[in-house]
């Protein structure tokens, strides 16, 4: 029943959203199209301004990825993490989902096909990886693009909300996958 | 704090390179990580201009305001100051449901724009006001009814029940939002900052 309604929110949310803006604007008497195409020139731009964040970070986690920096720092968390339940294929994909969503959904991919989507690493990396977001990407973005340089304790609320977000995953999949 | 965090990246990384003499790598690293980026960057142009495309008829319909004016009761006390006819609300609170809903994509153009409003409330540009921090202390959390992503990958690799990890996902996404409002609300009362400027 829940998969279903799942299922049917998840296939049909955009097509409805798509279908149902413009139908409710031409009832209202909007410019449909003029108006939709004068909304949409600001894609480009927008687009465009999230470049400068996303090269930041993507150099940076790519700097620390590929000299070994970041196997280290899983090597060193590894066993503390063990003892509370967080299997060691899953420790790269908490370290790097607050950075990357790309690198983020690489690891699951890999673990999926590696562990079977199925497996208790499996579900709960799937966990995981629907659990949180790309927080230091988001923040840098968000104030970023409208040039607020003091962020104050953002990052600092936002980083508390993942890892509480992190410790409810493994508790939640520790007692409803085994 | 966040420039602690990028620091800690790039040379953290770099010194380990030297000591493993990974320098080569590293080089083309940088490399593709630029390439990378602006890959990203143009993959979202289209999906972009289709959501603002849509958000304006939104907002010139009227269609926006309804919906903001039928979910700011919900959010309102999380944001003091900002009414439910602020162009500010109607897009955090589109922000949350694109999120909500698993459309990541649509997510993102409604939070930039619902920045660029709170920021026309903010009397210090440079300074994050309250209320930008609590939209992205709820914004990162990501509050999911439907975490279509990951549902796509577990069908994608074969999964028998893929949709076995919507329940703790929600669970997890609505303990880690709670959390996140807690935490915000405690910084703002005990945080050695400037005072909230009147429009916090």
């Amino acid at each position: 029943m829940l998969n279903h309604i799942i299922d049917t929110i998840s296939v049909w949310a955009i097509p409805f959203l798509v279908a149902f803006i413009p139908l409710y604007g031409w009832l209202r008497g909007v410019k449909i199209y003029d108006v939709f195409v004068e909304g949409a020139e600001e894609g480009f731009r927008m687009a465009v301004r999230m470049i400068p964040f996303l090269v930041g970070i993507l150099v940076a986690l790519n700097i620390f990825q590929s000299s070994g920096a970041l196997d280290a720092v899983i090597g060193f968390l590894a066993k503390p993490l063990a003892y509370l339940g967080v299997p060691g294929e899953v420790v790269p994909l908490m370290l790097v989902r607050p950075l990357s969503g790309g690198a983020a959904l690489g690891i699951t991919t890999g673990l999926l096909q590696h562990a079977g989507p199925d497996s208790f690493i499996g579900k709960l990396a799937s966990t995981l990886q629907g659990s949180t977001d790309t927080t230091f990407y988001v923040i840098t973005l968000y104030f970023g693009s409208i040039a607020v340089r003091r962020t104050r304790y953002a990052l600092a609320v936002a980083l508390i909300g993942d890892l509480a977000g992190f410790i409810a995953a493994v508790a939640l999949s520790h007692w409803m996958y085994h | 704090m966040v420039n602690v965090v990028w620091l800690v990246l790039i040379v953290g990384g770099i010194i380990v390179s030297g000591l493993h003499h990974t320098m080569l790598p590293v080089t083309e690293a940088i490399v593709t990580g630029t390439e990378k980026a602006v890959e990203v960057a143009f993959g979202f142009i289209g999906i972009m201009t289709l959501w603002l495309g849509m958000a304006r008829i939104a907002e010139e319909s009227g269609l926006m305001r309804a919906f903001s004016r039928l979910l700011a009761p919900l959010v309102s006390r999380l944001f003091p100051g900002i009414s439910a006819d602020h162009p500010a609300m109607g897009n955090m609170l589109m922000n949350m449901a694109a999120n909500i809903l698993g459309m990541g994509s649509a997510a993102t153009p409604f939070g930039l724009k619902a920045m660029e409003e709170l920021q026309s409330l903010n009397d210090v540009k440079d300074r994050a006001s309250n209320n930008m921090i609590t939209f992205l202390a709820i914004n990162t959390a990501s509050l999911s009814l439907v975490p279509a992503t990951v549902i796509a990958l577990r069908v994608a690799a074969g999964s028998k029940n893929p949709t076995v990890i919507v329940g703790p996902v929600i669970i997890a996404t609505g303990f880690s939002m709670i959390v996140a409002i807690i935490a915000d609300r405690l910084f703002r009362r005990f945080s050695r900052d400037e005072p909230p400027s009147a429009s916090d």
